[in-house]
Formats: C-alpha cells, structure tokens, sequence
C-alpha cells in the first residue's frame, strides 16, 4: 500500500479518476463548470510550478502567456477558420515561440529584476490586448466551441474530460521529466547554479527551455479557457491571474508538481464554498489566504502527505 | 503529528458541497449578477442596493401574489468567468425563473449563450449594443440601459445647436469607455462633427492634463470625456487648471451628487447627458416618470444615505419589469420572456418610457435623456 | 516648449505619487529584504483614514494629519506581528511576499467594508489656483509632495546613518546573523521598519489624495507602479528609488504626449524594460552596490 502511493503512476491515475467521478456523479453544469475552470488553472499553475519548483525561476507574466494562448486561438478560429483543435495547438505553439524573446533577455536577470521584467511583459501584452485586441477593451465574442473529429464539445462534461486530461498527461510527462537526468540536473539548478556551471552545464540554455514549456503549458490553457467561455476581453488577463498562479503554486507546494493542482483546486473552490457568505466573502477570501499561507508553510501536498504517511503507518 | 492539518480540505469539499445541495422549494426565485466587487463595482453597488430595497418591498406587500419573492444577488467580481459560474449556478441550482444583470457589457455577452440555451430570461442592466441585438439572435435577452449611442446622439445634437464642429475625445479602456468610443466615432459624420483627437487614459490613473493639452492643440472645439468614478472627476480638475476656454461633455455616467462635491468649483460648466432621476425635482410635474422617479429616490436616499444614480435606476426597472410579469403570468420564464416582450408599452420607469417590441428588446431612445449644465454646484436642465 | 514644460509637469505630478510610494517600499526592503506588496492597501489606508478624520469628525488638518499616520503605524505593527512574525524564520522569502499579497486582499476587504466603494477626497494642504510657470500649470499639491519627499530623503539618511538605531537597522539588513551575534533585537527591527513603512506610506496616501482621490481599490495599480519604479530605480537606494519614480512617471507623460495616449504605458514600460537589460541591478547604482545590498 504504502509503496501503491510513492508510484506515481498509480496516484495521478487516482486522482484523475476521483475528479472525473466527482463530475460525473454530481452531474450537476454549475460543479461541472468549477471543476472545468479548476482543470484549466491547474495547467496554468503546473507551468508556473515547473518553472518555480524546478528552474526556481519566478515570473509574473504568466497572465501574458495565457492571453496570448486565449486571444490567438480565437481569432484563428474565429477569422481565419482554423479547426478549433488546430488552432489551440497553433497558438499555443506560437505563444511559446514569442516566449523566447522574452526569455533570453529576461532570464539573465535575477530575483526581483527578473519578477518585474516578466510583470512587465505581462503587463503589455494586457495593454496591447486592450489597444489592439479585437472588440478592444470590451471583448468579443461568438468564438467557436471545440470539437474534436467532427464531434462539438458542447456538453460541459466532455470538457471536463478533456480539461483534466490533458492536464493528467503534461502532469505524467512532467513528473517523468523530474525524475530524469534532465531534472536532476534543474533540481541542482534550483540548490546552486555556480556548481552546476563548474561541471560545464549551459544553465541558459536550460532555464530557456523550462520557460518556454511553462509558456506553453499557460497558452495552451489559455486557449482553451477561450473555446470554452466564447467570449474574451482583456479583463481577465490582468496581473491578478498572475498573481492567483503564484498563490496556487506556493499554496499547493513548490517544492512538489502535485502542489499545482492541489493549489488550483483550493484556489478555485474557495469563492465558491464562500458564496453563502455574499458580501462578507472577499474580508474571509482574504483571511483565509493569509492564514493558509502562514499554515501550509511548505504547501497543502506536504501537509497531505504526512498525514497519509501518518495513517498508514497505523496498518503496518 | 499534524494529520488535523488533513481535515481543511475535505471540510472545504464538505461545505462546498454543502452550499451546493442546500436549497428550499417555497419562494419564486430570480436572480441577479452584480458587479459587486472589481473594477466595476461602481455600477454594480447601487443596483444591488436597488434590488435588496425593492425586493423587501415587495415580500413587505404581501409578495407575488401572496408568494414570497427571493432574489438571489451574486457577485461576478466584474469577471467573465466569475459571471459565467454565477449564471450556472442560478440556472442549475437556484432553479431561477428569470436574471437581472449583469452589470457590464462583457459580462453580459459571456452569459448570453448560457441563459440562451437554458431558456430562461435575462435583463441585462448594461449599455452595450451587441446585447440585444441582433434581436432574431437574442430572443431570451433584453436590457434596460439606454444605448450608448442615445447618450452620444443627445451630446452631438446639443453640439449642433451650438455649431460645435471639431471635437477632441478621452475615452478610459474599460468596456465602459470603449463602447462610448465607438459609438462617438461612428455617429461623428452623421452630425457632422470631426473628431481631431482621439486620447485614452486607463483605470485608476492620476493625471489627464497631457490628454487633455493635446485635444486642445488639435484645434478642439469641445472636449467629450467617457468614463465613471474617480477618472472623470481627475479630468474635471485637469480642465478647470488648464483654464482651457473649451466647454467639457462628460457621459451619462457623470449623474452623481458626489462627483459634484468632489470637484468642487472645478464641475461648474460641465455639461452632460443624464438619465432624469438625477433631475427628477427640477421635471414638471406633469411629467409621465416624475412620480416613480421621486419615490425611488426619496426611499434609497432614506435607506442608503446616498443617490441611487443612473445605474440603480437600471436595476429598479429591470426588477420591476420581472415583478410585474410574474404577478401577470406566474413563474415561467417563457410567458415572463413573452410579457416582457409584449406589454412593457408605454411604460415609464426610471430610465425613460420603455417601448419594448419583438425588434426591439431595449426600448429607449436618445429622448430618454435631459442635456444638464452643472451650475453652482447643482444641475441644471438644459433647453 | 509651452508644451513640452506642460507635459512634465504632468509627468512630475505622476512621478512624485510613484516616488512616494517607491520609497515606502524601500523602508522595508532595507531591513529586512522583503517586499511588502501590501504597500498599495497602505497608502488607501492613510487617504481613506484622513478623510474620515477631517471631513467626517471635521477634526484640524494637523491633527488628522497625526491621526492618520499613527492609524497607518499601527496596522503596520499589526501586520507584522501577525503575518510576518510567525513564519520569519522559517520561510523563504517568496512565501513571505504572497502573505503580503494575502494581506493585501484582507485589507482591501475591510477597507471595502468601513468606507464603501465611492471616491473620496478632501482638500489640498494649501489652497487656491494652480501655480503659472512659464505658462504651464503645477498644482500647489505636487510642490507639497516634492517638500514631503526631501524632507523623508533626509529622514531617511539621518536616520539610518546617524541614530544608533538606524544603524542597527542596516546591519540587519546587510547580515542578519552578524547582526544578531552583535547583539541587535533583529526581530525588533522588523518590527520597527513595518511600523515606518506603514506610517509613510500613510502619508502618501494623504499627500496623493488630493489630486488623485482615492477609493478601497486603488491599491493593486499603486503598488505595481511603486515596485516597478522600485526596482528600476534601484531597489534599496534612496535615491535610486524615487529618481525611479519621477522617471516612470515623466516617461509615461511624455510618451503620451508625443506618442500615443493608448499606448503610454505600454511605452513607458518598454523603454524601462530595455535599460534594465542594460543595467540590471537597477538604473541608478552599480551591480556591486546591489551585492552588497544582498539581493
């Protein structure tokens, strides 16, 4: 038993079986919708956790990385009559190739220039997004939903499906990543880069690489929170996501993968489970927050994990 | 040693699930997605404020036809997202017969295929055009905030009057401001006005003089601002110091006492298109509004210590066209959608004199607004 | 030239409500390396509080003025002890700015919940028409916050370089384990260097909000422009840091006069973002200075 959870094979399977369940027990739009919107923020953060737990990296661009994804694949989509599926790839695709301009310059600079280079970055492409967007400032809409081979995603629960399980696969991928050469060598990344640059390791060239594929992972995300809401404006795309990310991350746990979707989940549930509370919800939001942070000072999954570690060790 | 510290998430999940399954059949519920927070809680705080009021009203006079009456206020945040979770949750777990809101424009254009497909009736209490029409489109939908467009066609036939050609525009980027931009744009030619500078400004910004200086250069005869809250009071301010002999229009959305306090000397001259509920005591009295207009604000004023402006005038309609098709033709959003359509005629409210018709699911026009001066400190109708 | 002397004016006015609170920042971040994000929430504060204690209780300007920034001192002191206190030793300092971020939002709620969602405002420290230079106007206010400004540039200085405390309070920054074998309360320090930054940050909101007005959300947009002037400026020199704020806001002005209204920011960020390239450590001091500031 206790070895059944170190694999983790076995666990994510696990956990993307609990979430599909939940969907398709409850069965009910509005929960359906929240785990949707949960799935998406979970990719986004898995990108940012990538970049944080293992380059040990900070950006608080992602939201341009996520707009980028978002407003591209619509207007693919939209204006140029690319299939949906294509121009989600497309434009997450192109999103990380723009990420590259923005990382080799970036990524020369550390801890807080680095913080405020990629909060700038973020911070044009949302004002672009309102100059030159289409439907500027006010957004636009009627943009296509996804559809797979012919067949329209127009049930929330297929999303849900796809939502999670394209996470679940960049989630796998990820963690095999982390456990190879290529990972060891980031995790050394993160402890010290003098040493790694004493064993002749381009550590550039490695951090590029991390961040275009948290690039990626953030567009792709992106895109589909577009073909899954129909309308777009710039409002969404502000620093905040950026900022909710960093919660998400930090919250779940950097020094794990599992901490994104752990924070993405917390983070997405609590307005709701808040909801009862009407006005008095942002002062709990908030509260809430700040106590959990001072809490779950190495993040929900560690906290998890010993309590599971300490239940099982009442079996054997 | 510290397994208590696993109880926060399934107690998470227990009282999500529990704020999920928890519902009572006996009231008629509608409900209402406000912008009650974020950037745009400028809008949706008065509406709120309007619907909590009338809604007691109503249950205190013995409810819909002696049914309580329970509206159901969420907060959207001013986020698409947040609204599209909103209308979800209403449609599916409220069981909701009809939707006030929401608030803005964009929040408004997400939940449209929503309560489309669900087949339940919105009011919207957002300007924008695209909300209504096309109409064969949306058939479901319908809103009680003038067009922008109304509010720019009174400002350019005052400025025909007066022979006002050349015209310098700062819009803010918010959809508030855009939609203002585009509908200025667009009508400019049909009045034939030229627009010579076409400045923006964002959010929360301190000082619009640079603005302000270059509309002037460009030969402005007049100066249009389009924007609500802080900013337009900045720009106010900014005019009166630069002393710049051109005359300022501000929107529709410049209707508040406050701002008036707050720009002191500096408001006076500013000229606007208002809805009449900030005029209601300087209106004749044979006026058709002038009673609900005073009623509505003497109660909020009593209740809020503070105007409900244009935009709880919004809500107060909306929420009476739903009260009145419930008391006619029961809880069913398709003959609520079908009396709204039908007999809202002739119907004064706080807004203007609704028209709505199978082509038309607005019902106001640019008569719906009074041109007003601000003149020592208070307003003043213009001819 | 009429023009160009009117637009940075402009840019002055902006800058030196940037500058303000750029410096705030940099009280905290020199003892104890921390960015408080929740700065922007501090400067609503002290205008809000102002407001209530000069238009609502109709209470003297300076006793306000004294009032509000005691009010700002103190959640300073609050937050310190109750968010940073319990996790200071532990935490890495990325945790310690989103507790900040958290606090920032609790803070936003509760300021939503005792002054609502309006504007409010109140007037200038001197009254009376803006002042005419070489036919461009300057708000009386602006020339109060360029006094304010020198006059905390000089708090500043004596301060850290001449009270013994002061002192104390940079070693702490410097080398905390030094500074705590030398025998300095370091977490006395934290504390103190919340408390000042809370009460400047307080006077900042008073000093701006005359010309801008304030409202419970104005925080999030002042404190991204206070951190971003921070760190282009140099984050940990005095005078980088509000040289940071004027340049940020002059740069915006001028490109919005010159350029394009639409895309002044964008520009204004641009421009800043290729110099860092040039000078990461900050426009105004050297990469070594910025090491011996323990980055």
């Amino acid at each position: 038993m206790k070895k059944l959870f170190h694999n983790y094979y076995f666990s994510t399977l696990l956990f993307y079986l609990t979430i599909l369940l939940l969907g398709f027990i409850i069965k009910d739009p509005y929960v359906i919708t929240i785990l949707i919107f949960a799935g998406l923020n979970a990719l986004s953060a898995l990108g940012l956790s990538l970049l944080m737990g293992l380059a040990g990296q900070i950006s608080l661009g992602q939201n341009g990385f996520y707009g980028l994804g978002a407003y591209l694949s619509a207007i693919f989509a939209l204006n140029y009559q690319i299939p949906v599926s294509l121009a989600v790839l497309l434009s997450a695709l192109i999103s990380s190739f723009l990420a590259i301009f923005l990382a080799i310059p970036a990524l020369r600079l550390r801890g807080h220039y680095l913080a405020v280079a990629t909060l700038g970055f973020g911070e044009i492409v949302y004002l672009l997004l309102n100059e030159w967007g289409p439907g500027g400032p006010s957004g636009f809409g009627n943009i296509p939903k996804l559809s797979i081979g012919g067949l329209v995603l127009e049930d929330p629960l297929s999303y849900l499906v796809l939502t999670w399980t394209i996470f679940c696969l960049f989630f796998l991928l990820l963690q095999n990543l982390s456990r190879s050469t290529f990972g060891k060598t980031l995790h050394a990344l993160h402890s010290s880069e003098v040493a790694l640059r004493t064993l002749g390791i381009n550590i550039l060239s490695l951090k590029l690489k991390i961040f275009i594929f948290s690039a990626f992972l953030t567009a792709l995300s992106g895109a589909l929170y577009a073909h899954f809401i129909t309308f777009l404006s710039p409002a969404n795309f502000s620093v905040f996501y950026s900022v909710l990310l960093l919660m998400m991350v930090m919250l779940g746990g950097i020094h794990t993968l599992w901490g994104a979707p752990l924070g993405a989940l917390f983070i997405t549930l609590l307005p709701e489970v808040l909801r009862p509370f009407k006005e008095y919800d942002v002062l709990i939001y908030g509260f809430i927050l700040t106590i959990s942070l001072i809490f779950f000072r190495k993040g929900i999954f560690q906290a998890l994990e010993k309590g599971i570690k300490y239940v099982l060790s009442f079996r054997s | 040693m510290h397994t208590w510290r696993l109880l926060v998430l399934p107690i998470l999940f227990l009282l999500f699930m529990w704020s999920w399954g928890h519902t009572s059949k006996e009231p008629i519920k509608i409900g209402a997605i406000l912008s009650i927070t974020g950037p745009a809680s400028f809008i949706g705080e008065p509406e709120k404020n309007t619907i909590l009021m009338l809604a007691e009203q109503v249950n205190k006079g013995g409810g819909i036809n002696g049914r309580p009456l329970e509206v159901i206020i969420e907060d959207s945040k001013s986020e698409e997202t947040q609204a599209v979770i909103s209308a979800k949750k209403l449609i599916e777990k409220d069981k909701v017969v009809a939707i006030i809101g929401p608030s803005t424009t964009g929040e408004s254009m997400a939940i449209i295929p929503i309560v489309t497909q669900a087949k339940i009736p919105m009011i919207s209490l957002a300007a924008g055009t695209s909300i209504t029409e096309p109409v064969s489109e949306r058939y479901w939908i319908f809103k009680t905030a003038q067009y922008d467009r109304s509010a720019v066609e009174a400002i350019y036939k005052y400025m025909q009057k007066r022979g006002i050609k050349k015209v310098g525009i700062l819009t803010i980027t918010t959809g508030f401001g855009d939609q203002g931009r585009k509908a200025l744009l667009e009508l400019a030619p049909k009045f034939g006005i030229t627009i010579v500078a076409d400045e923006r400004y964002k959010p929360k910004d301190s000082d619009m003089t640079v603005q302000l200086l270059k509309a002037k250069n460009a030969g402005a005869e007049a100066i249009i601002n389009w924007s609500v809250g802080p900013e337009q009071i900045i720009v106010t301010k900014n005019w009166h110091a630069l002393k710049m002999g051109i005359p300022l229009f501000q929107s529709h959305g410049w209707g508040s006492k406050r701002n008036l306090q707050l720009a002191g000397p500096a408001a006076e001259g500013v000229i606007a298109p208002l809805g009449r509920i900030v005029v209601w005591d300087k209106l004749p009295d044979k006026h058709p509004q002038k009673k609900i207009l005073k009623e509505f604000e003497e109660s909020y004023l009593a209740r809020y210590k503070s105007e409900p402006g244009t935009f709880g005038g919004h809500a107060y309609d909306a929420f009476m066209m739903v009260v009145e098709a419930l008391k006619k033709v029961g809880p069913d959003p398709a003959k609520i959608r079908d009396y709204i359509e039908n007999n809202i005629k002739n119907w004064p409210g706080i807004s203007g004199i609704f028209n709505m018709s199978p082509k038309d699911h607005c019902g106001l026009d640019a008569s719906s607004f009074e041109m007003v001066i601000v003149k020592k400190g208070d307003w003043e109708i213009l001819p | 030239m009429e023009l160009f002397l009117q637009y940075f004016f402009s840019g002055l006015t902006v800058g030196a409500i940037y500058a303000l609170i750029a410096l705030s920042f940099n009280i905290i971040y020199n003892t104890t390396s921390i960015l408080n994000l929740a700065q922007g929430e501090f400067v609503v504060l002290g205008g809000l509080v102002m407001w209530f204690f000069l238009e609502k209780l109709k209470l003297p300007y300076g006793t306000s003025f004294l009032l509000s920034l005691s009010i700002g001192g103190l959640v300073g002191l609050a937050m310190e002890r109750l968010t940073i206190r319990p996790v200071l030793k532990t935490a890495d300092p990325l945790l310690l700015i989103l507790i900040t971020i958290a606090f920032s939002i609790l803070l936003r709620g509760v300021l939503m919940f005792l002054f609502g969602k309006e504007p409010y405002g109140y007037p200038p420290l001197s009254e009376g028409e803006p002042i005419v230079l070489w036919g461009a106007v300057l708000q009386r206010q602006v020339i109060w916050i360029f006094i304010f400004v020198i006059l905390i540039m000089i708090f500043l200085y004596v301060f850290f370089n001449q009270t013994m405390f002061g002192r104390a309070m940079k070693a702490c920054a410097i080398d905390r384990v030094s500074a705590k074998l030398m025998g300095i309360k370091t977490t006395q320090m934290v504390m103190v260097s919340f408390i000042l930054s809370g009460i400047f940050a307080s006077l900042a909101g008073i000093l701006i909000t005359p010309i801008t007005f304030v409202e419970y959300d104005k925080g999030p947009l002042l404190t991204i422009k206070g951190f971003t002037s921070a760190i282009l400026g140099g984050l940990g020199s005095n005078w980088g840091v509000m040289a940071g704020g004027f340049l940020l806001g002059i740069l915006e002005s001028l490109t919005a006069g010159y350029i394009h209204s639409g895309l002044k920011d964008v520009l204004a960020l641009l421009i800043l973002l290729t110099m860092l390239l040039f000078k990461p450590a900050g426009l105004f001091q050297t990469a070594e200075q910025a090491r011996l500031r323990k980055l």
